[in-house]
């Protein structure tokens, strides 16, 4: 194995000017989108007081989940000391970063007052997890921020692997914290779950590996650098392997709520009766999110080729966001069990009369708003790796692979 | 060429003090005012816990009278749909403090209505999850919203058990003094505590129910209408599983 030489991204100039204005055009346009939702209320949205968390939600969750799952592959390589993870691990860093930083812009923004984050900042109620996530997402900053730091400077080396184990054990906490939003609700049937938390946390090694290796391969393929078969086949069978657990997670989440007949209504709305909500769980959850993407990598000849992986990290992705979309939303319009053994049959408050579900769809602005937040987690990361060295000029076999040898 | 009048000594020092009067006297007069109203400058104690009991029986089908009354007192009817608003999505949007819910028992299919509005809880899930503080309650067992402090993340709305609340999605024009209200925040029946403050003892709702269905008062005092309608009817809470100890609670349902 050969020592790893990091350098900038060094794609020609007009390329990624204009990678950074077909992104900034984006943002600008979901910065339109967020001056007319704050400028005229949400009433524009499709949000109302049934579903009071809509589309901006479910990709800033998304975002923030994936944000400690790309920080997992730096982990490998300090905190489990696998060398070959090593040089993936500024990039791994800097991406964890700019997803939070995404997500977090979505929430921000999705706010009913914006303008009161200084509030959010200087009044803390630390019975509420939101006031300990503010810690948990701050703290993340610093500490992979200092990360990154100690990664690229030899002289902060001593640090460098305690700094690694430290950030490791606060990306679990940071997941266990936006899983404890929903799992500490009692008052829905869908949420109030301890089992949320760990799902939240393997979900997350699982969005944030393929959303890594999507950045990885991307910005290696136009700047013309190589990454050998070696580390692209171990990150793809991690994948397998976290996509699996997320399968498994599934399962028992909902074999835990079929065993008690309190929640046998629940599981029929999303596994049989709920119309878009069952589909989004069948089809992109388990079926884009899960197995298509399991039969890829494992398969013999496509788990191989770099199409495969790619095809498995997108649909990953897409069936995370369906699953993220199915546990917010379908959380939501299920209506609550305020009578049990009683039904409404009237209300003046849309109360799920006759057990019909809450009503939501998402309105443009909010799909701009979401869209806006991936767009703010790619500039930032291009930035990134154009203006300092994250990117190792090489990620052959010959470089990665401590076990090479020249046959 | 005009006259120049000279003022005597006598004259400018009547004229200074009427001055000094008009000038001061508003204000002493303010002062002399609020100093009345002391009492509501003193932070409530735990001495009272407000709250009421609904008897489902007497609750009428079909009628709306403490809706109509709850709206009309807190302002909720001053707030108008917005213009280009699609009619259907905003009745799912525009707040509400008390609704009227109607009931089918699914074994003997007997019906029962009844008001359902924030139950009080004394260990409330919308106060524990507020991540500013803002969703709060009183020492007398009022649970409101501090408008100052409310960010609108709405994390409250998914924390009530039972749905009690509502988030203002659009500016609102109109509102009432004491109950003001603005785009973004979130809100929910705070038992008419403008009347509790200034000293009355009923809601609206309660005033405007002429079944009289709802009892309120006092629930620390034994000898309250309402400690003695809970001591000698049977009544319920709503999710009385998750052990919240709610200010409201229903009989007859």
């Amino acid at each position: 194995m050969k020592k790893t030489h990091f350098s900038e991204w060094g794609i020609e100039s007009p390329r990624y000017w204009g990678i950074l204005a077909v992104l900034g055009a984006i943002i600008a346009i979901a910065g339109v989108a967020v001056f007319y939702m704050e400028h005229s209320g949400h009433w524009v949205t499709g949000m109302t007081n049934q579903v009071v968390w809509g589309l901006p939600h479910v990709f800033a969750i998304f975002l923030i989940v994936a944000a400690s799952g790309a920080l997992n592959v730096a982990s490998i390589g300090t905190a489990f000391d696998k060398k070959v993870y090593q040089p993936l691990g500024r990039l791994s860093a800097l991406l964890a970063i700019a997803l939070l930083a995404g997500g977090l812009a979505v929430l921000v923004l999705d706010l009913g007052q914006p303008g009161r984050l200084l509030i959010a900042m200087t009044h803390y109620n630390f019975k509420s997890i939101f006031a300990w996530n503010i810690y948990l997402y701050t703290g993340f900053f610093a500490i992979v921020a200092a990360y990154i730091w100690f990664m690229m400077d030899h002289r902060m080396k001593a640090w460098y692997k305690p700094t690694g184990i430290f950030a490791f054990v606060w990306r679990l906490l940071l997941t266990t914290g936006t899983g404890s939003i929903f799992g500490f609700l009692v008052a829905r049937q869908g949420y109030d779950a301890a089992i949320l938390a760990p799902m939240f946390v393997i979900m997350s090694f699982a969005y944030g590996l393929a959303a890594y290796l999507l950045v990885l391969m991307f910005v290696f393929k136009v700047d013309g650098r190589e990454i050998g078969g070696v580390l692209l086949r171990r990150m793809k069978n991690l994948l397998g392997v976290f996509v699996a657990a997320v399968l498994y997670f599934t399962l028992v989440y909902h074999l835990a709520n079929l065993y008690g007949t309190e929640n046998h209504a629940y599981e029929a709305f999303i596994l049989r009766d709920g119309g878009i909500y069952t589909l989004l769980f069948w089809g992109g959850w388990v079926l884009v999110g899960c197995l298509i993407p399991l039969g890829i990598i494992y398969h013999p000849g496509m788990g191989a080729t770099r199409g495969g992986i790619i095809a498995a990290s997108t649909l990953v992705i897409l069936g995370g966001l369906a699953t993220v979309y199915v546990i917010v939303i379908g959380g939501q319009v299920f209506p609550m069990a305020m009578f049990p053994g009683k039904t409404i049959v009237a209300s003046g408050f849309f109360d799920g009369v006759n057990g019909q579900p809450m009503l939501y769809s998402p309105s443009l602005p909010e799909i701009l708003l979401g869209v806006g937040g991936v767009a703010v987690v790619l500039l930032l990361t291009f930035i990134g790796i154009r203006m300092l060295r994250f990117l190792p000029t090489t990620l052959s076999d010959e470089v990665a692979d401590p076990h090479y040898s020249k046959s | 060429m005009s006259k120049v009048k000279h003022q005597g000594r006598r004259e400018f020092l009547k004229t200074s003090a009427a001055a000094a009067a008009v000038t001061v006297a508003p204000g002493v007069m303010l002062h002399t005012l609020s100093a009345e109203a002391a009492p509501r400058t003193e932070a409530v104690t735990d001495k009272v816990r407000w709250g009421m009991l609904i008897d489902a029986n007497k609750c009428a089908d079909g009628c709306n009278d403490c809706v109509s009354a709850c709206d009309k007192e807190n302002g909720l009817d001053l707030v108008d749909m917005p213009e280009g608003a699609d009619q259907g999505l905003w009745e799912r949007q525009r707040p509400r403090w008390i609704r009227q819910v109607k009931l089918k028992d699914n074994l003997s299919g007997k019906i029962t209505n009844l008001p359902m509005m924030c139950q009080h809880c004394e260990m409330p899930p919308c106060v524990d999850v507020c991540p500013t503080g803002a969703s709060f309650r009183r020492a007398d067992g009022i649970v409101m919203v501090d408008r100052h402090t409310c960010i609108g993340c709405r994390y409250c709305m998914m924390a009530c058990p039972y749905k009690a609340r509502s988030f203002i999605h659009a500016e609102v024009a109109e509102k009432l003094t004491h109950a003001p209200r603005g785009k973004g925040c979130v809100e929910s029946c705070n038992l008419c505590v403008h009347r509790l403050d200034n000293g009355d003892t009923t809601t609206a709702c309660q005033d405007a129910c002429k079944h009289q269905a709802i009892v309120f008062g006092d629930l620390s005092d034994p000898e309250s209408a309402v400690s003695q309608a809970l001591k000698n009817y049977p009544s319920v809470q709503i999710r009385a599983d998750l052990k919240l100890n709610t200010g409201v609670r229903y009989s007859n349902i």
